[in-house]
């Protein structure tokens, strides 16, 4: 029987323990806000000897992925942390990890890009990064940040799966904001998670094993993409039977996306990571009103939950996708556009009008939310186009 | 040391087959250093994107007896320092055995080192691993095409640094590499060449043989870079070494040593630039002034080495 302990922590907090009790072999990170509290959480641990970790205290971020690459490349259990500018500048390492199969777990703190510099939460960095071929979770909570991160090394690690996951945590307001969290037991997490069983490692295998060729021109390139296409859509199921093993073990549920209320909902909003509390706030409201509103809250957003998504959608009046990020020069922000396509392919004439909000940390008020779900009637009658709108800019 | 003859008989570790150039100076480096890992030593090679990569690596073919893995141009020494800590990692978890032995080694072109990865060099060097980082230094980006880098000689020709009506090659200076990774205060550093052998495998040992970090930066001539027929690759190598282009030291614990030029051995730098496509243009009569010019550059920087074994 698990042990829980119950505490008051920050999911930087949580993160680092969910690194710790998965006994991470190599941890290579860099120090960045909101990032930052995670790994000296963690280089502690590392300090006191509570783990058996090797901490990379890197450069860069570029090396700190780099040598994620390399300590997962050679069959270690491997993960690291980032945000914003430090994600960007391991852009082209992302591409890697995953082209190469090798599971690593970063966390990311997500934070608004430069410029202007800001360190705050919003979905830039993530967002930026989301075609790179990884898994990406999404918490709203510090719990999540904790349980997402746990679900994750299995997840990685699994043979038929082989792929580096990005779990995600909204800067300060779930980095650093304290929350009523559950912790398990060491031996329960370890017993979950169990040990990697690395398939052609550069050390300790059998024979010598060549990673990261090269493909010229007529080599498997082309091929090799699709596989990786392939393997990060069939990944779902790992990803649920994960997600349904730690939710036997905690009773906490996993879902790709989570619907609140949408059975009956007219009006459904779909939004991802922390302000989804405040949208609730909002929502409940205005179902005493008379509005019958319902969140969908994206957890899994690559793979992108297609199927999920549009059998929550359908049969909606109208839905408001919330972006905390921009794609510049694209018609909406990239949940928006999922949500387009995804709408689009399934035949689903469902009218979406699409909110960018919160950028660079800005407020996400009751007020801009309740603005969101109160339109959608107007967008379901056309009195309001779809088109994107910045939502509470002063 | 192993003699020649029981060199001989290691098995290598870069096998033939390999889409190098002949007369590459890289493969040969990569070839005499690794005898310097002993023969039945297990080693782990990480090389960054560039020539030694691309050629030794095309799907589904390797050219290496031992584990590889390229990451990408920048961070071969971040890759290795990933992997060494991971067999840290699993030896401490017993997940590998206590007394499995394994080496790590990088390798870089100077694109690779002096420049794009000096950073990540850098870091890897100040963490202090266990490894062994190599640069094959054949003074520009030949993979590319032959792109000037900051280890592009003085008044060189490269395809970034054009000889033209105003402009008579790279202006520059090269950066001096190996006394900034010296300057890491890592246990071991060595400048060395693949046109001495004897010494290069020796430095290798020494290399391997050093617990934490240890740095060689080697001349690896390139036939197509430096506009010579592939036979010459050693008879130039040896040439960079006489005229002071090249000099051959090593820094142990603080330590410098140096292998001297002996008098009667001696020669102008002339006798280098002119046996290289590269300099061509230095030896037209309006470039001649420049000679004398690489001639102080190279007296200077071997006169710094002497001064710091002097020390």
């Amino acid at each position: 029987m698990a042990n829980v302990t119950v505490l008051g922590a920050t999911g930087n907090q949580m993160v680092a323990e969910a690194f710790r009790q998965a006994k991470v072999d190599v941890l290579p990170a860099y120090p960045i806000t909101p990032q930052t509290t995670m790994v000296e959480n963690f280089a502690k641990y590392v300090a006191d000897g509570r783990v058996h970790t090797e901490y990379v205290a890197v450069e860069s971020e570029h090396s700190a992925l780099s040598a994620s690459i390399g300590a997962s490349a050679a069959g270690a259990r491997v993960a690291t942390a980032t945000a914003a500018q430090g994600l960007a500048l391991m852009f082209e390492e992302l591409y890697i990890a995953s082209g190469m199969r090798l599971p690593i777990v970063m966390a990311n703190a997500n934070r608004a890009l430069s410029a202007p510099i800001n360190i705050h939460g919003d979905h830039s960095d993530v967002m930026s990064c989301r075609d790179c071929g990884w898994i990406v979770l999404f918490a709203e909570t510090a719990q999540e940040a904790y349980d997402q991160t746990i679900i994750s090394f299995p997840i990685a690690e699994n043979p038929n799966v082989l792929l580096p996951v990005m779990t995600t945590l909204d800067g300060f307001v779930t980095t650093h904001a304290m929350e009523r969290c559950e912790l398990m037991d060491d031996d329960t997490v370890a017993a979950y998670v169990g040990d990697r069983v690395p398939e052609n490692a550069l050390i300790g295998g059998p024979k010598a094993v060549s990673h990261g060729m090269f493909s010229s021109l007529g080599g498997p390139y082309f091929k090799l993409k699709k596989v990786q296409r392939e393997a990060l859509e069939n990944s779902k199921p790992y990803i649920q039977a994960e997600g349904d093993k730690w939710a036997a073990i905690t009773g906490r549920k996993f879902e790709f996306v989570e619907k609140w209320e949408c059975d009956d909902a007219d009006y459904i909003m779909v939004i991802a990571g922390s302000s989804a509390g405040n949208a609730r706030v909002v929502a409940r409201e205005l179902r005493a009103e008379g509005l019958k509103v319902g969140i969908a809250r994206i957890r899994l957003y690559r793979p992108f939950p297609v199927a999920e998504l549009v059998d929550i959608l359908k049969d909606a009046k109208a839905v408001a996708v919330l972006d905390r990020s921009d794609c510049f020069g694209a018609q909406f922000g990239p949940i928006g556009l999922d949500v387009a396509s995804a709408l689009y392919s399934a035949g689903a004439q469902v009218p979406m009008r699409n909110y960018i909000y919160g950028l660079g940390g800005a407020d996400v008020t009751l007020d801009a939310l309740r603005q969101a779900f109160t339109e959608l009637p107007q967008v379901a009658s056309g009195e309001l186009d779809q088109s994107l709108n910045y939502l509470g800019v002063r | 040391m192993a003699n020649i003859k029981q060199l001989s008989e290691i098995n290598e570790r870069l096998v033939g087959g390999h889409r190098l150039c002949g007369g590459c100076g890289a493969s040969v480096a990569v070839r005499q250093i690794l005898m310097g890992a002993g023969p039945d030593t297990e080693v782990v090679v990480a090389v960054a994107t560039g020539c030694l990569e691309v050629s030794t690596t095309a799907l589904p073919f390797t050219s290496w007896d031992c584990s590889f893995i390229h990451n990408a141009f920048e961070n071969a020494a971040a890759t290795i320092t990933g992997v060494e800590a991971a067999y840290k990692a699993l030896k401490a978890t017993g997940k590998i055995a206590k007394d499995k032995e394994i080496k790590f080694i990088a390798f870089g072109g100077d694109g690779g080192t002096y420049d794009i990865g000096l950073q990540a060099l850098s870091g890897a060097l100040e963490r202090g691993h266990d490894f062994v980082y190599v640069c094959y230094d054949n003074g520009a980006y030949m993979n590319t095409g032959i792109q000037r880098s900051s280890a592009t000689p003085s008044h060189s020709w490269a395809t970034t640094s054009e000889v033209g009506a105003v402009i008579p090659g790279k202006p520059e200076r090269r950066k001096d590499l190996t006394s900034i990774v010296a300057a890491h205060h890592i246990p071991f550093a060595a400048q060395a060449s693949v046109g001495n052998w004897k010494n290069l495998v020796e430095v290798s040992e020494k290399a391997f043989n050093t617990p934490g970090p240890a740095f060689l930066n080697v001349l690896a001539p390139c036939p197509r870079g430096w506009r010579y027929t592939s036979e010459k690759t050693v008879e130039i190598s040896k040439l960079a070494f006489r005229t002071k282009f090249w000099p051959i030291f090593e820094i142990e614990n603080g330590k410098w040593s140096m292998k001297e030029i002996r008098e009667k051995d001696l020669l102008p730098i002339e006798e280098f630039l002119k046996t290289q496509g590269r300099f061509a243009h230095l030896f037209k009569p309006e470039n001649e002034h420049l000679i004398a010019g690489i001639q102080a550059e190279v007296d200077e920087y071997y006169d710094y080495v002497k001064s710091m074994c002097a020390k």
